[in-house]
């Protein structure tokens, strides 16, 4: 709906409305201004990398925008069970995306734009691109009090963050790209970059949380739609194009060959989990068995999203010391994931022997193991 | 007098031995010994340091967040090498040159300098560096130096030998097809270029000649159709295979597979096989469907299937039960936790509907429901996992028609659904009809469970099926 609306705005506002031939590279030489159909993460930030990998920018620059339905994207670097809330995620079917560039950890949804900026090498030069999107912004709503800081984000009022940025560096090609807050959900937000998970000890790059606000806040006639047009247009005068926003099907294959894999790539457990860098976790949870009470001390080294190391302290005879040898053994190896971790388990369960009482302690312990992830 | 130069393999430059005995005129054997060290120096391994360069805006250090090799690694030109960070800035490091990795400067999370070393790397004595400056310490890599790899104005990767190469042939490699990593020319595509040419035939390429319509950046790499590789070669060549082989270790879910599955190995199964006649059943859940689906509930035909099992269970408490570990005690079960073999993205996985015996075929097409949604968004429950006493494999939806299914302990039974075929059949008349047909095969515990009891509990299971109406008498 809200797609179909932003395709009238640009059939509306910009000149001409190119669609985009086979070959991508070979269209037009001049700066180029393109805008994703999709609202997908994974296959948005493919779009990235493809540019990045097989565009030729010596001498072009091209500005990318797009949007993206709820989901979380971690930096490079980072840890996500550090960053957010990953039961909360699973619950609300938020998918969790880990993109190429570096810096923190940002919610994104349909009332947050995305823009990207693809230079040479050379050319890379963050604080232009975000004086760019301020001149527009302040076209737009001449009363706005937005300035960009030192650390590459837009604050409003000067104390509310609209806006962060990353950066990807290569070979000969860097793009820039950077969130703006126009109409998110700040409630959904603020739940999930929060981390429940305790006892986390990781080198992963740290978000730096800071209050956000909305522009829609300040002035309750600006959408989306009009925030894309105002940074395309600013775009276009200072690049000395012509106001057209070329859209691109990012799963179309003929236009951005490979592109497909790339999206899958994006998707895999291994990029998004795997690529943690190594963490520890010790920490500790209490069973509630029975009339009792039970402290259990959980240490765990995770070294590509896999336990590597695994100890368990249990009260002694709880349960048998050959199955508690046997659940360490087991998670040894596995996948940091609720899913695999509980299929392990109860699986495990029918060759222990069968007691009701034996399989209830276990379960008990296993669903609290589960609850660490 | 004799200069004996010495070879030192483990230092930075090294030397190949050279035993000169020069006559005694000073000044000429002093350069002929430069001379020699020169070119011999050239043509062994020589260690390089290179340098991490300017990554702009004024930054002078970074961290190293990942490095892609490892020392004694082989890298070519442009391959990555690492990810260093700055400032929310995730910068990847490639290769200057092709060589060995021999030393990496910093390890994870250490802070890398711009401008002073990064790695260590052997350059390929092969390769034939083309001249001196390119060998020794060159001041931080300046974007201006990759210019000199494009030829007139579109991107031509190749390393220095490969364009010598070219230019000693007069090729011009804007016209010569890349077929390394990125498009890069390799000294095969020169060679094959010259071919084409000549109509020389050259000896068969290493490479399994695969044409994929889409150019892949990492895997093998495609040839577009290239007349050389087709050029006559009258012996057959033998079929290499691009892939090699992983090796994967086994871990998490698969790992309680394999012990579980050792477990079942040790009970000695039997198996019984029939056919099924679905003809009226087919027909029945047409005409519940709507009315399931009213009521929000998808129905499938395994609702009676396990609606069918738990009422012969009833019957035939022996299939339902558990052997001890010492086999010494049989314990019937009271409720019938019927499982239901799933295929997720994991592999099998068992979640099973909790007491049949008193539940409703709605209720139990409800319950699946709930069971199938969790279980492919991976978010199935240990309560939903465990308990099981009775197990069916719908096999049929994937395909197949008889299969041996493996027991799950600490159950005694389980039943492979085959795919419901429509085949000809005669009837009582002697007439042929179509009937819906489904095959199921049965394995049971042979301790404890006997080949009688299991055709009498599958024959009441059949007739259940065959006539529906007949569970509406033994519904509780």
């Amino acid at each position: 709906m809200v797609l179909q609306s932003s395709l009238k705005n640009c059939l509306q506002l910009s000149c001409i409305l190119r669609t985009p031939k086979a070959g991508f590279r070979s269209t037009t030489t001049g700066d180029l201004i393109i805008q994703s159909i999709s609202n997908d993460v994974y296959q948005n930030l493919a779009v990235e990398d493809w540019i990045h990998d097989h565009m030729n920018l010596e001498n072009r620059r091209v500005l990318f925008l797009w949007r993206n339905s709820p989901a979380v994207v971690i930096g490079r670097h980072q840890n996500p069970w550090q960053e957010c809330n990953l039961r909360l995620l699973r619950q609300k079917n938020i998918k969790l995306a880990r993109r190429r560039s570096g810096g923190g950890t940002v919610y994104h949804d349909l009332g947050n734009i995305n823009l990207t900026f693809f230079t040479n090498r050379k050319k890379y030069e963050r604080m232009e691109n975000l004086k760019l999107v301020v001149k527009a912004l302040k076209a737009l709503c001449p009363q706005l009090d937005v300035r960009v800081t030192d650390r590459y984000d837009i604050l409003l009022d000067g104390q509310y963050k609209i806006s962060g940025t990353a950066a990807k560096l290569g070979r000969t090609t860097a793009y820039h790209h950077c969130t703006l807050l126009c109409n998110a959900d700040k409630s959904v937000l603020s739940s999930v970059l929060k981390s429940p998970y305790r006892g986390l000890k990781s080198n992963a790059t740290p978000s730096v949380p800071a209050s956000v606000k909305n522009l829609f806040e300040e002035d309750s006639g600006l959408t989306c739609e009009m925030l894309l047009d105002a940074i395309a247009e600013e775009y276009a005068a200072q690049h000395q194009i012509d106001h057209c926003i070329t859209l691109i099907n990012p799963a179309d294959e003929t236009v951005l060959p490979g592109i497909n894999n790339k999206t899958k790539e994006l998707q895999t457990w291994e990029w998004v989990y795997g690529k943690t860098p190594k963490f520890s976790i010790s920490t500790c949870f209490n069973l509630v068995y029975e009339d009792s009470v039970l402290d259990v001390k959980v240490d765990m080294e995770v070294k590509h999203g896999r336990i590597e190391v695994c100890n368990i302290d249990l009260p002694e005879q709880w349960l048998p010391p050959a199955l508690c040898s046997e659940l360490v053994k087991s998670l040894t190896g596995t996948k940091l994931c609720p899913n695999e971790i509980t299929t392990l388990t109860t699986t495990l369960l029918r060759v222990c022997p069968q007691d009701d009482e034996l399989h209830s302690r276990w379960n008990l312990l296993c669903e609290n193991m589960v609850m660490l992830m | 007098v004799c200069i004996h130069l010495v070879r030192s393999c483990s230092s930075v430059r090294s030397v190949k031995s050279k035993y000169v005995c020069v006559p005694d005129k000073p000044a000429l054997s002093f350069s002929h010994q430069q001379r020699f060290f020169r070119t011999s120096a050239v043509s062994c391994g020589q260690i390089v340091q290179f340098k991490l360069s300017d990554i702009g805006e004024g930054i002078t250090e970074v961290t190293v967040k990942e490095w892609y090799i490892k020392e004694g690694d082989s890298v070519s030109q442009f391959d990555s090498i690492c990810e260093v960070q700055s400032d929310k800035a995730s910068v990847t490091i490639t290769s200057r040159y092709d060589g060995v990795i021999r030393k990496l400067h910093y390890s994870l999370d250490e802070i890398a300098y711009v401008g002073k070393p990064l790695v260590d790397i052997e350059i390929d004595a092969s390769k034939g560096v083309t001249s001196q400056e390119d060998v020794v310490e060159t001041p931080p890599m300046s974007h201006e130096e990759h210019t000199h790899q494009e030829i007139k104005g579109h991107k031509t990767l190749a390393t220095p030998a490969v364009r010598r190469l070219a230019m000693e042939n007069n090729i011009k490699l804007s016209e010569v097809i890349g077929t390394g990593k990125d498009n890069r020319i390799l000294k095969e595509d020169i060679l094959n270029y010259l071919a084409k040419q000549t109509g020389a035939i050259l000896p068969p390429s290493p490479k399994a000649e695969i044409i994929s319509p889409v150019p892949k950046a990492e895997s093998v790499p495609a040839g577009p159709v290239d007349k050389a590789r087709k050029a006559p070669v009258p012996l057959a060549r033998p079929v290499v295979v691009a892939g090699k082989d992983k090796t994967e270790p086994v871990t998490g879910f698969q790992k309680a597979m394999v012990k579980t599955m050792s477990a079942a190995l040790k009970i000695p199964h039997f198996g019984y096989c029939d056919e099924v006649d679905l003809t009226q059943l087919v027909q029945l859940r047409e005409e519940m469907k709507p009315l399931a689906q009213a009521r929000g509930v998808k129905l499938s035909f395994m609702p009676f299937f396990i609606k069918a099992a738990s009422l012969g269970l009833l019957q035939y408490p022996i299939l339902n039960a558990s052997l001890d570990e010492s086999c010494q005690n049989v314990t019937y079960k009271a409720s019938h936790n019927i499982g239901v073999a799933m295929d997720t993205e994991q592999g099998l996985i068992v979640p099973n509907v909790k007491n049949v015996q008193a539940c409703s075929v709605f209720e139990i097409a409800s319950e699946l429901n709930r069971l199938q949604t969790l279980g492919s968004a991976g978010q199935l429950g240990t309560n939903d996992l465990t308990g099981g006493t009775f197990t069916l494999s719908n096999i049929g939806t994937i395909g197949g028609t008889y299969a041996k299914a493996v027991i799950l302990p600490p159950e005694v039974a389980i039943g492979a659904l085959g795919k419901i075929q429509v085949l000809p059949r005669f009837n009582e008349k002697g007439e042929v009809f179509a009937a819906q047909l489904m095959s199921v095969s049965w394995s049971a515990d042979h301790r404890v469970i006997d080949g009688a009891t299991m055709a009498r509990f599958s024959n009441l299971w059949k007739s259940y099926l065959e006539n529906p109406a007949s569970m509406l008498l033994d519904l509780k």
